[in-house]
């Protein structure tokens, strides 16, 4: 392991990467701050640019920008009320009434510490788990394989959809149903393309993702521009007050920090679960613990409430990565996007991946640390004049959010039909969006349906067509029967809501 | 009477989730492939049956979440406007090349939602383009075609 971190702190401390870490976290505030905009839409405008740069470095860009756009997200929860991210929704509970208050620099400081702490604290557990679930997956054979998908397409429509599971699951089949265009990898023949040339290899991840992202983001920006229930209630920008944390709420966070970076980077390592869950846990959580007086406080200005969400959710970001680097299966959306992109690099994550590629494995987590680093040193000092970037008219917004997704395109194929493809799928995207169809599993459908196809042939071949490799083995068996669990689990929640209701 | 529209769209990917299956019955696959236990088309039947089945269960099923969009309050006319602009940007990019499409672009975009501070919106278009354009293949390498720039000497 010492010669896998110092492999990373070579490749991560260049003068070129730590340049990428700093862009990455730069831009990801910036976006992430925008309500709206989270880190998919800042990453898919991100994989342009990282064409011209080894996958290192691309990856290390893009983490930057994910981590970025999470701390991002709670700048506009706190000033505005309106989270750029789901992940920071928790974070308002208190950061807004604190704001409201006069002490918006008090809580955009705590949130930055508790961002800082979280993450790094993360990192550190990623360090030790990463390398030992690597070498645990190599046993992994491929029904294994195919049934953590299904646990993960399962877990992610469980989580992400707000109680609407059905719909995220015709999201889900949907993301499979476009991942089966074009040619079938093994016989090469064509599927669904109707003759169509330009489908022969089919639909470019990046353009899934630019189109149910960026763009149909852009357009629904635009759609609910006039919708009152959207118009944010503003805190003043100019005068955020002092920064400073006094002794009593540095005590707080002493106590608050640990126990929600622990669960926040439990719930990111979960597939589907990642930051929004996390935050609302470990608000929960810390909510029955801390004693009745600080209780009354919570939802009015809590230290404590503001906390707990921020440092789970930045856990819950470098947690997420445990699976996409050791399993090769991205557990949300947003690594689903990163996946996307290292496959494009000719990349394969995977169980192999920290002995094929260690300069890749451990730059990104060395990068972690430099990236809260960065973070911190850019967000405390800047706040004041980052959180100006609020005030951009969305004139301006949504043609800049449009060109970079068309360009990202452009770039990639030189070739009109992907760019009305693209304006066609962010147009239903967008349309689904209005009546709550998640988009994430989606494009995590999108970016397993090739992976899950291959191993689910390889265990249909190997047991001759029956399905009984589906509890051959123990593990296999284990996998399922928790994908299960978590079907009955929500059956029962929405169920269970009714009979109240 | 009110339509539920989360049941028309439910009913429409049943629909497409029938054609879907329906095409993926006609994947042509190898003769000595056809018998096999896996071959082109056996995922996408499955899948196909997924989407009849999951769409099938939301138009059964009640639904007490219903979803009430207030579509008088939405801005469908500039969303209309900004597709049909992207669409022309994308039939004219390969032709008349990228500054000049993605700049007018750009003006015309700013133009439409409402924008009319000039000296702005054209530093957002012209100069900001040609900045990412120097960004991009310039410094990152990234080919990019533009015939306009050609014809007038300044891109090789």
């Amino acid at each position: 392991m010492i010669e896998g971190i110092l492999i990373g702190l070579t490749t991560a401390l260049t003068l070129q990467n730590i340049l990428m870490v700093m862009l990455g976290c730069f831009f990801g505030t910036i976006i992430g701050m925008l309500p709206g905009l989270g880190p998919m839409t800042a990453i898919a405008l991100m994989i342009p640019i990282t064409y011209g740069f080894d996958p290192a470095t691309g990856l290390i860009l893009m983490a930057g920008v994910y981590y970025g756009a999470v701390f991002g997200g709670s700048t506009s929860s706190i000033l505005l009320n309106a989270p750029g991210v789901p992940g920071t929704v928790a974070t308002s509970f208190d950061g807004y009434p604190m704001a409201q208050q006069g002490k918006a620099g008090k809580a955009l400081a705590i949130a930055a510490w508790s961002s800082f702490a979280g993450g790094t604290l993360s990192a550190i557990y990623l360090l030790f788990m990463a390398p030992s679930l690597s070498k645990v997956s190599l046993s992994f054979r491929s029904p294994d394989y195919f049934a953590l998908m299904i646990l993960g397409l399962t877990a992610i429509a469980a989580f992400s959809s707000k109680g609407q599971f059905l719909k995220a699951m015709m999201m889900v089949v949907l993301g499979l149903m476009l991942a089966s265009v074009g040619q079938d990898s093994l016989s090469d023949i064509t599927r669904f393309t109707f003759n169509n040339m330009n489908l022969t290899d089919g639909i470019s991840f990046v353009l899934v993702v630019m189109a149910t992202f960026a763009m149909s983001e852009a357009l629904t920006i635009i759609l609910k521009r006039n919708d009152p229930t959207s118009a944010a209630k503003q805190v003043s920008l100019t005068e955020l007050g002092s920064i400073k944390i006094n002794q009593e709420e540095r005590t707080k966070m002493y106590k608050t920090i640990p126990r929600s970076s622990v669960i926040g980077f439990l719930i990111g390592v979960l597939p589907g679960a990642g930051a929004t869950i996390a935050s609302f846990l470990a608000y929960g959580m810390e909510r029955n613990i801390v004693n009745d007086e600080e209780k009354e406080k919570f939802g009015k200005g809590s230290v404590n409430g503001l906390s707990a969400p921020e440092t789970a959710n930045n856990a819950a970001c470098s947690g997420s990565f445990v699976p996409m680097l050791t399993l090769g299966i991205p557990g949300s959306g947003t690594t689903a996007v990163m996946l996307g992109a290292l496959l494009g690099f000719g990349v394969q994550p995977g169980p192999r991946l920290y002995m094929t590629n260690p300069e890749i494995f451990w730059s990104i987590i060395m990068s972690m640390y430099i990236g809260m680093v960065i973070l911190l040193i850019l967000n405390l000092p800047l706040i004041p004049y980052i959180a100006r970037i609020l005030a951009v008219p969305k004139n301006y917004l949504i043609p800049l959010i449009l060109f970079f997704s068309i360009t990202g395109i452009y770039v990639m194929s030189f070739n009109n039909f992907d760019i009305y493809l693209m304006i066609g799928i962010a147009v239903v995207a967008t349309f689904l969006r209005l009546y709550d169809f998640p988009m994430p599993p989606l494009i995590l459908a999108f970016v397993l349906g090739g992976l899950m196809e291959e191993n689910l042939r390889r265990s249909l071949l190997l047991s001759n067509g029956s399905w009984e490799f589906l509890w051959d083995r123990a593990l296999t068996a284990c996998i399922l029967l928790t994908t299960i669990l978590i079907v009955i689990w929500h059956v029962y929640k929405t169920m269970f809501k009714k009979t109240k209701t | 009477m009110n339509i539920n529209t989360t049941k028309v769209i439910s009913l429409l990917f049943f629909i497409f989730s029938a054609f879907y299956l329906y095409t993926a019955y006609q994947i042509q696959v190898f003769a000595f492939d056809e018998n096999a236990p896996f071959n082109a088309r056996t995922f996408p039947i499955y899948l196909g049956y997924a989407g009849l089945f999951f769409s099938g269960l939301k138009l059964i099923l009640p639904d007490p979440n219903t979803i009430k969009v207030q579509h008088k309050t939405l801005e469908y006319k500039k969303t209309v406007i900004l597709i049909i602009i992207a669409i022309i940007y994308g039939a004219t990019i390969l032709k008349v090349g990228y500054f000049l499409t993605t700049s007018l672009f750009l003006f015309s975009s700013y133009y439409f939602l409402g924008e009319r501070r000039w000296v702005l919106m054209f530093l957002l278009s012209f100069p900001f383009v040609a900045s990412f354009m120097y960004l991009l293949h310039g410094v990152l390498d990234i080919y990019l075609r533009d015939p306009f720039l050609q014809s007038i000497g300044i891109m090789g």
